[in-house]
Order: C-alpha cells, then sequence, then structure tokens
C-alpha cells in the first residue's frame, strides 16, 4: 500500500501532499491504471492520517481525471502520468547516478546540487521559450 | 467537507465559564462542521479542558451559548449518549478488570457496541483480563478510548489523550481514533498541547490562551492564509492594509514577517515562503492580544 506522508513543516495543505504523493508514484510507474488505492478507512487506520484530508485529495484526484471512484468498490486509477517506460526511467536513473557520483567527487553538497539542477532546468527552460 | 452547506456538529456562540472573578473561557465562538477532527491548542491553564467541559455539559456556561450533536449541553441522558467524552489522563476504575469495565458500560448505556469495544482491545492487544491499574499508559487511553467509542457517539470530545504517551502509543492511538472516525463520521474534538502530529491528524484547528480563542478555522484554509515574507525593510513595511502582521524579525539587511494575507502577495521584491504549522501555532501562542 502507498505509504502516505503527512509533513508539518511543509507548509502545504495536508491533501495537497496526498496528492502530490499519488501524482509522484503515477509518475514513477508504481501507480498503474486500474491499480486500486486504499480506501480512506484504510489509510485512517494504518497510517493514521485524518480520513477527511484522504478523501479531500481522493476528490481532487478524480477531478483532475486522474482516479476514478466506484460506489461500494474503491477509487481506481483511470491514466498513467508515466511520460516514459520502466526502462528509459532505470536508464535515466542510472545516468543521473553517475552524474551525481561526478558532482560529489567535485565537492558539491546535496544542497550545492539542486542548485546546479534548478539553475540548469531554468536555463534550458529560457531557451525552450526563446 | 468542500461543500458550503455543512450542518455545525459543535457550534458555540460567545460561550464562556466563569469561577469567582476569573474568566476561565470568554466569548468562545465555534463552528464544527459534522465529521470534522479538530485540535483545540494552547498552553497548560489557556482555557482547553474548560471548553471541553462545557461542551460536554460538566460545565454550566456563565455567558453565551452551546450546541453539540444538535443540543445544549446537559446531564440529560438523551444528550450524553450521544456524546462521548475521554479525560485527561484516561481515569479508570483501577480495581475492576478491562473485562469489568466492558461489562459495565453495556449496563450503564443502551446503544453499547461491546462487540466493537472487545474487538478493538485485542487488536490492540490489550490483556482484557487485567485490572485497570496494572495497565500501562498507552494501554490505559486504548481503554478509555474504546469504551468512548462502544458509545457510538456521534461527537467524541477528548482532553489530551495524547500527552502521557510515548510516540509509538501515540500512532496506535492515533490510528484508532482516525479509523473509527472514518468509519463511523463521527465528529471529533481533541486538546493537545503537542503540535508535532496535528498536521497529520486534525482538518479543523482552534488556538486558545489566557481563556480566548486566538485562531480557529479550517486548517487547509489556515495554511493557505498564512506565509512568511522576506525583503528589504522599506519593502516589508510597505504591505497592503488587510495584510496582518503577527510577528516579525529584523535581521541587518533584511526583515522576516509572518503574515496572515486573504490573498497571494504579488510585489516582486519580497520572497515569500510557506510557514511551519507549528511555528504558526507559536506565532499566535506567543502574541499578546
Amino acid at each position: 500500500m502507498l505509504d502516505f506522508r503527512v509533513d508539518t513543516s511543509s507548509g502545504l495543505a495536508p491533501y495537497a501532499q496526498v496528492v502530490q504523493q499519488v501524482k509522484q508514484a503515477l509518475r514513477l510507474g508504481w501507480l498503474q491504471p486500474g491499480d486500486k488505492l486504499p480506501t480512506v478507512h484504510e489509510v485512517a487506520a494504518s497510517v493514521a492520517i485524518n480520513p477527511n484530508t484522504v478523501q479531500k485529495a481522493y476528490k481532487e484526484l478524480e477531478l483532475a481525471g486522474l482516479v476514478v471512484g466506484r460506489p461500494g468498490a474503491g477509487t481506481f486509477v483511470a491514466r498513467s502520468l508515466s511520460q516514459s517506460t520502466p526502462a528509459s526511467l532505470a536508464l535515466l536513473s542510472r545516468r543521473l547516478e553517475r552524474w551525481i557520483a561526478a558532482a560529489r567527487a567535485a565537492g558539491l553538497d546535496d544542497d550545492g546540487i539542486m542548485d546546479v539542477v534548478q539553475a540548469t532546468m531554468r536555463r534550458a527552460q529560457a531557451q525552450d521559450i526563446a | 467537507m468542500s461543500t458550503a452547506v455543512t450542518t455545525a456538529a459543535v457550534e458555540t456562540a460567545g460561550a464562556g465559564h466563569r469561577y469567582g472573578d476569573f474568566w476561565a473561557l470568554r466569548e468562545c465562538t465555534l463552528a464544527l462542521p459534522a465529521g470534522s477532527v479538530t485540535a483545540v491548542v494552547g498552553p497548560n491553564g489557556a482555557g482547553k479542558t474548560t471548553l471541553l467541559n462545557l461542551l460536554v455539559g460538566l460545565l454550566p456556561s456563565s455567558e453565551g451559548s452551546l450546541k453539540v450533536a444538535g443540543e445544549q449541553p446537559s446531564t440529560e441522558p438523551d444528550f450524553l449518549a450521544r456524546v462521548g467524552f475521554v479525560a485527561q489522563d484516561c481515569p479508570l476504575y483501577k480495581e475492576f478488570s478491562v473485562a469489568d469495565l466492558l461489562r459495565f458500560g453495556q449496563a450503564m448505556n443502551p446503544n453499547w457496541d461491546g462487540e466493537l469495544a472487545r474487538d478493538r482491545l485485542l487488536a490492540a492487544e490489550v490483556p482484557l483480563d487485567r485490572r485497570a491499574g496494572r495497565l500501562s499508559g498507552g494501554q490505559r487511553a486504548q481503554v478509555a478510548l474504546a469504551l468512548a467509542l462502544a458509545k457510538r457517539p456521534q461527537v467524541l470530545l477528548l482532553d489530551e489523550p495524547l500527552a502521557s504517551l510515548d510516540p509509538l502509543a501515540r500512532r496506535d492511538f492515533l490510528k484508532t481514533l482516525l479509523g473509527s472516525a472514518a468509519a463511523t463520521g463521527m465528529t471529533v474534538v481533541m486538546s493537545s498541547h503537542l503540535v508535532g502530529d496535528l498536521a497529520r491528524v486534525c482538518d479543523h484547528l482552534v488556538v486558545i490562551r489566557d481563556g480566548r480563542v486566538r485562531l480557529a478555522g479550517e486548517l487547509d484554509q489556515i495554511l493557505s492564509e498564512h506565509v512568511l515574507v522576506s525583503g528589504a525593510p522599506d519593502q516589508t513595511a510597505r504591505l497592503p492594509g488587510d495584510v496582518q502582521v503577527l510577528s516579525e524579525t529584523h535581521h541587518e539587511r533584511h526583515t522576516t514577517l509572518l503574515v496572515r494575507t486573504p490573498r497571494p502577495l504579488l510585489n516582486p521584491a519580497l520572497t515569500t515562503a510557506p510557514v511551519d504549522l507549528e511555528e504558526l501555532v507559536l506565532a499566535y501562542l506567543e502574541r499578546p492580544r
């Protein structure tokens, strides 16, 4: 089952955190179309998250067309967000691991690495727009 | 929860209680929708227990009015059947075994669901033949909760249920509590001086200090309205008039403010960051009225 987390210090509304976690699972292919999401009751009773928070998150995911609620049956994944095949995702993360190792060898810490990634993504986006 | 018209399961209008000439709680106005889980937060002596005792009918109100599960709190059996209460430190009759307590509850309550209570306690691995005085803190809390839940209350009130529990027992307690809330749709109001777990537990928040409600509302709304703003002092000094500054920290070249704002701040000279719930609650508690 998905292990939902709610982080007090994120400043993000708890339901939005659950939405993000489901979307991430969809992008990474952990959840596939047809998969059943845990029920609100299961989440509340197994990881102690407010049932209204989970309900609100599922409603938002349903509005976005990512899941469908079938009364009496549960909530099911309707659409994948995976942008690639599992094989190419695995290849990309292997290359990234090598890059991260090179960045560490060059003396960057985690924050330094994230700064480079974000700055590079912004530059790439700016070039796309131009 | 997001529907505009929700019936309030707990409603107070200017409610308060006075001990002699000391007001333990004043002008308390709240509306908590049916099915919501509310945390009442504040330091010791803030008025949390007074509020809960007013809601459950243990104290008369000295001003204003209250409605819980559609009725004015009282000691009438009709009202008491609809409301569950777990008092501070989960008091239980020490000489009674857990099974005795279950039988006692059965005899005292018309809608008693003894099977539910027994199943829950077995799931929580509480030995039914043990005397209450010999239970661990976590087990005692589970028994008090199971007894309150067996009444199948519409509204469940809990006074500092987590205070004396270790992190593991706390998580087990919350699983039972929130699992039951999900299964029954009951309304939960619990007081706490711990802020750590609140974001995952509650959807409504009430912050009390010195007998006054300082902040009350839906958690999502509260989080979206509060933000940390940083910038040069001449910029932070010029916020729109409807932005309320809760706290400010001055640094050598910049100032950081915690503000409550009805809409996003668009000034590009300011950087904004989300605020940690714990920080937010502390800001309201530290603030002079």
